[in-house]
Parts: structure tokens; C-alpha cells; sequence
């Protein structure tokens, strides 16, 4: 009897995750994106320690209730405009990732490069188990340009 | 058939699962055992409730009775009485009332006050020692600056009817752009005007605002820990220091400076004071109050910083005190008497650092001033050691109540449980 219907309840357990697999599509428009050159992943990671770290922790897991986490949200995988935006602009209150808000606020960081932008969101995107496609400079200056 | 069962969770981990067993991941996490928190002997800890959510700040009346202050609604709502009926130490009746979220909350001549995020309230209690009218409290205070950031309200009242409110400033440093590099201070800071700093009010006013209130003390940046000491007949505050030396100057401040710097200060506040925020802070290493880079300072220079209120204590930085409460009771040794303990919610801005705190620390005090170093007194609340962020802390505690038998009540905001200490030679 036992040995019947373990197999079942696997089966039971598997087919939503694997029908689930298949029919969600990724958030990220190119779900292959190439390795990342470790050049670019070091320069990103320079960006990130100065810029970033504070708020967002070093593993990208935020703080509870002040800094949102950066691991698979909707901003990191999702549209570069939206999240390119989200570093120049910054914002206060309007991110929301599973029912819980933000008290602080994100500086605007225009300060910082074209390249500088493409690195860190790069090394954002393929750190803290997120796995996205690059992030050019040429990229972040039309979304710049297109804010102006 | 075990090889089936192995085989069939190799593929569930390597599948991204998470979604379909998100709910039981909380299931698998072990808890905290509560021997856990250690304590100096002869002292006990023990779960009262746990599981309310954001538990912020509480208060334990004469009868027992335990009222939190919630930081999201549970039922819809911000408040929850808890009471033991059987006397087994846990809480075994709860009952939710009060619309709003919030941190304050404290009892004093017949009255509960408790605050949301820009107003505050009071309930009657009947004489049956219970809120009369749950859905029905006095708006004593509104109109309270809420930006989010630093948006705590935390109250205690005085001997005189007065009622003393922390309004946080909603910034950093007080900066033209909020955290960012570059960005001078503005001069002078505009956000001292409604917020940064104490303000007193009528415990038995009416919708008062700012043109009802006095600001009591002004220069500190956020205060969520105070206390009302009985024997100086005068109110503590636990200020939280600014974030980021090294982020915003790292010509003038390395990691390490950054870790420590500036203190985390208790302040005894006399009507007027000034605490310095956001031209000064106190560097605990050269025990003085400096001027902060914004406002041309280098780390060391003073400036006009000589003759600002000086800490009463110092810890060290960003460990984020978020409950002080003088200690009055008889039930722990004599050294405790009237001395302070303070709530460590724990650091985020240490980082790359480990983060530190998570801990209630405790403060001897003789004749209304501190008669030693200060130590921990219930630590690991983290559940873990070398904690690089804050997240990972098991507990993070917040709120302090003393019991009517003398025991010290704690509350955690991380997953809302309150324990109660106890102590037996
Ligand atoms: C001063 C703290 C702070 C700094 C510094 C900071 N952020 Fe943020 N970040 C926040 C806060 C707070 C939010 C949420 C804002 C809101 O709710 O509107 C946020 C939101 C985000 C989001 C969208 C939400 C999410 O979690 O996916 C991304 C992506 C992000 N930040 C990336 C970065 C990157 C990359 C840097 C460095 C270049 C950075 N942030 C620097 C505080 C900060």
C-alpha cells in the first residue's frame, strides 16, 4: 500500500511545479542572457559597496520595514527603463513586495555614470541568486536622456 | 523506496519551488528556544505571546493586563490586550481594538494612551481597571509631521498632567537631498520647526497640534526609547545617531569609523535643551560633541557644537535603543533598583561591519545619574552570532514594561513576541 502511493504524492507534489514552470513565463525579457564578464561583475560590485551596500545590505537582503530587499523583485528582473529610472530618480513609498512598504527613502543618484549605472545594475541583476540579462551604458544614457 | 523519496527532493530543490512551498518554509525554521536569551543567573525569561506581528512598544497595568502597540493591523487592528486567565505565565485571552497602527503606549492616573504614527489617544479605564469604550478613545494630539522615515511616536506622561511626544525629523542629516553625497546641510534646518525633537502637550487636551504644544527639547533626530524618571522627576530620552560617515564622506570617515560613530546618546532633558541634530554629534571616542561634515565639520573640529546637551551615557553606534525604562520594582537585586534598561532593536548601519545590538542592555544609576559602564543584560535575541544583517536576526527587541510583581516585560518587533523576566536567588 505504502509503496503505491508515494509515488502518487510525488506525482501530486511535482505536476503544479511543473506545469507552474511551464506556464509562467520569466519576468526577465531574455531569460539566456550571457555570462557577465567578471570585469563588469567587479566594477558593478565597486559601485554597489559605495552606493548601495548601506541600505540594501551586502547581500542585497535589506533591511525589514526601512530598505527593500534586491533578490528576484520585479524591479530588479523586470523593465531596465523602470529600474534605471529607480536610480536616478530614487523614490519614497512606492514600492510595495509582498504586502510590506519602505520607510526610507532612496536618494536620486544621478551623480553617477552611465557606466557606473550599467555595472551596478549588471552586478544587481546577476548577484543575490538573480540571474538577468546586462545592463549597457548605452542603455542607461537614452533612459537618461529620455528623463531630461 | 528511500532512494525514490531522495531522488524525489533532489528534483523539488532543484526545481524553484519556493512558491508552491512557501508556506511551509515557516514551518521548518526553528524557533528561538526561549533559554536562548541569556541572562545574568537567577534570572528567567518566558514566552508570553508570540506571533503579533510588528509588537512595538507595551505596557503591563496594575492588574496584569498587557497592552501592545502593533505596527500593522492584525484583526484591522493596532491594539491587543493580552491577558493570562489561568496563571500559567502565558497569554491565553486577547482582545484587539483601536484602528491604527503605531509605536506608543502607556497607562497613567486611569487613562491608556496610545499613539499612531501622527496622533495620539487616550481611553478611560473603568473601575474594573479595563478600557471602557475600546471603540471610542479622546484624540488628545494631531497633526503630528508623518514622512515615513522616523515616523514613531513614543509617549510617557510626567507627574503634572503633561504628556511628552518624540516627532522624529524625517531625515538623515538634515541635507538639501536626504543621504546624498555632496549635499550640503541646510542652514539653518528647516525640519527643526516640527519635528527633531520633544514635544510636550495637556494629557487631558483636546486635538491639540503644534500651536498647542511646546517644544519641549529640540537637536535630536529620533528618539523612540523614553522614560519618565520618578526619582529625578525628569524625562530620559534614547536618541538614534545619524547613518552613513563613511557612505557620505569616506575622504574623512573609513568603515570602521562608520561602525562606531557617532553614539547612540541618552540625554536627561531639561525644558530648552538643545541636542545638537543635525550640526552636531557625539563622538564617544573623544567623548565631545563635534560638527557634523554637512556643516563644515572634519571629525574633529567643535565649532559650534561647545555648548550643546551632552549625553548623560554613551553607546556605540546605530545599535538602534528603542525602549528605556527606569527600573522601580523589588523583585531583582538591589542593583537594579532605579536603574535603566534600554531595548536594542539592533544595527542595519554597521554594514560591511557585523551588525550589533539586538540585546537589552541595562544601566546602574545612583541618585538620578549613572553609577557605572553600562552592560548587556539579555542578550541574544539574534539567535545567531556575527550577523551581517538585520534581517536575519531571529528577534529585535523594541518595547520594556515593568509587571505589577516587578518583572520586566519585553517586546520584538521582527515576529511579535513578548517575554516576561523574572528573577529568583
Ligand atoms: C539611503 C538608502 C538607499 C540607498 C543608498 C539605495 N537605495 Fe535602493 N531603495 C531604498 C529604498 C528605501 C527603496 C524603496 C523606495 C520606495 O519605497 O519608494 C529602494 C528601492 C530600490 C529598488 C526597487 C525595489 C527593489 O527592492 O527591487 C532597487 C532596484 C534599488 N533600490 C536599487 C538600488 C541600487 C542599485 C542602489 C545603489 C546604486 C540603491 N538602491 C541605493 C534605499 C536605498
Amino acid at each position: 500500500m505504502k509503496k503505491n502511493v508515494l509515488p502518487v504524492i510525488m506525482f501530486l507534489f511535482l505536476a503544479p511545479v511543473i506545469l507552474h514552470a511551464q506556464t509562467k513565463k520569466p519576468i526577465s525579457p531574455k531569460p539566456k542572457a550571457a555570462p557577465v564578464s567578471k570585469a563588469v561583475m567587479d566594477r558593478g560590485k565597486e559601485v554597489y559597496l559605495m552606493n548601495c551596500l548601506a541600505c540594501h545590505q551586502a547581500d542585497g537582503s535589506g533591511v525589514p520595514n526601512l530598505n527593500p530587499h534586491l533578490v528576484k523583485t520585479k524591479w530588479v528582473l523586470g523593465s531596465k527603463t523602470v529600474l534605471v529610472e529607480q536610480i536616478l530618480k530614487g523614490s519614497q513609498g512606492k514600492v510595495e513586495i509582498d504586502g510590506e512598504t519602505f520607510n526610507n527613502a532612496m536618494p536620486p543618484l544621478p551623480q553617477l555614470t552611465d557606466q557606473q549605472i550599467a555595472d551596478v545594475l549588471t552586478y544587481v541583476r546577476n548577484s543575490f541568486s538573480n540571474k538577468a540579462s546586462v545592463v549597457s551604458a548605452g542603455e542607461v544614457k537614452s533612459i537618461r536622456a529620455k528623463i531630461k | 523506496m528511500k532512494k525514490l523519496l531522495i531522488l524525489f527532493l533532489g528534483i523539488l530543490s532543484i526545481i524553484n519551488v519556493q512558491t508552491v512551498l512557501a508556506n511551509d518554509s515557516t514551518v521548518v525554521k526553528t524557533t528561538l528556544p526561549v533559554d536562548d536569551i541569556k541572562l545574568p543567573p537567577g534570572f528567567k525569561a518566558t514566552i508570553v505571546a508570540g506571533k503579533l506581528g510588528r509588537a512595538r512598544h507595551l505596557v503591563v497595568n496594575t492588574n496584569g493586563d498587557i497592552y501592545v502597540k502593533l505596527e500593522r493591523l492584525r484583526n484591522g487592528k493596532g491594539i491587543v490586550r493580552l491577558r493570562d486567565t489561568n496563571g500559567d505565565g502565558k497569554a491565553d485571552d486577547s482582545m484587539y481594538f483601536g484602528n491604527y497602527v503605531g509605536t506608543g503606549i502607556t497607562i497613567k492616573n486611569g487613562y491608556l494612551y496610545a499613539s499612531s504614527n501622527s496622533e495620539v489617544f487616550r481611553y478611560k479605564l473603568n473601575e474594573k481597571n479595563e478600557v471602557a469604550n475600546p471603540d471610542a478613545p479622546e484624540k488628545i494630539i494631531t497633526g503630528l509631521v508623518d514622512q515615513r522615515t522616523h515616523n514613531s511616536k513614543s509617549i510617557v506622561l510626567d507627574n503634572d498632567g503633561n504628556i511628552y511626544v518624540n516627532i522624529g525629523a524625517p531625515t538623515n542629516a538634515c541635507q538639501v537631498q536626504d543621504r546624498t553625497k555632496g549635499s550640503p546641510g541646510q542652514e539653518p534646518c528647516p525640519i527643526l520647526e516640527k519635528a527633531g525633537g520633544i514635544w510636550q502637550f495637556k494629557a487631558d487636551g483636546k486635538n491639540q497640534s503644534y500651536g498647542e504644544g511646546v517644544r519641549f527639547a529640540t537637536g535630536l533626530r529620533n528618539v523612540v526609547g523614553l522614560d519618565w524618571n520618578g526619582q529625578t522627576n525628569s524625562l530620559f530620552v534614547m536618541q538614534h545617531g545619524r547613518d552613513q560617515l563613511s557612505n557620505l564622506y569616506p575622504e574623512m570617515f573609513n568603515d570602521q569609523q562608520s561602525a562606531e560613530l557617532p553614539a547612540e546618546e541618552m540625554f536627561e532633558l531639561k525644558k530648552g535643551a538643545d541636542c545638537g541634530w543635525p550640526y552636531c554629534y557625539y563622538d564617544q571616542q573623544q567623548n565631545k560633541k563635534v560638527l557634523a561634515p554637512e556643516y563644515g565639520g572634519d571629525g574633529k573640529q567643535v565649532g559650534r557644537c561647545e555648548g550643546v546637551t551632552k549625553p548623560v551615557v554613551a553607546f556605540p553606534g546605530h545599535l538602534a535603543p528603542n525602549g528605556l525604562l527606569f527600573y522601580t520594582g523589588s523583585l531583582f537585586p538591589e542593583k537594579y533598583k532605579n536603574g535603566a534598561f534600554i531595548a536594542f532593536h539592533g544595527s542595519w548601519n554597521r554594514a560591511p561591519l557585523p551588525q550589533k545590538g539586538f540585546f537589552v542592555a541595562f544601566v546602574p544609576f545612583k541618585d538620578g545619574k549613572p553609577s557605572g559602564e553600562w552592560e548587556i543584560f539579555a542578550d541574544n535575541f539574534a539567535g545567531m552570532e556575527n550577523i551581517s544583517s538585520p534581517g536575519q536576526a531571529e528577534y529585535r527587541p523594541c518595547g520594556l514594561s515593568q509587571g505589577p510583581d516587578g518583572a520586566l516585560y519585553v517586546s520584538e518587533d521582527a515576529k511579535g513576541t513578548i517575554w516576561k523576566i523574572t528573577y529568583k536567588p
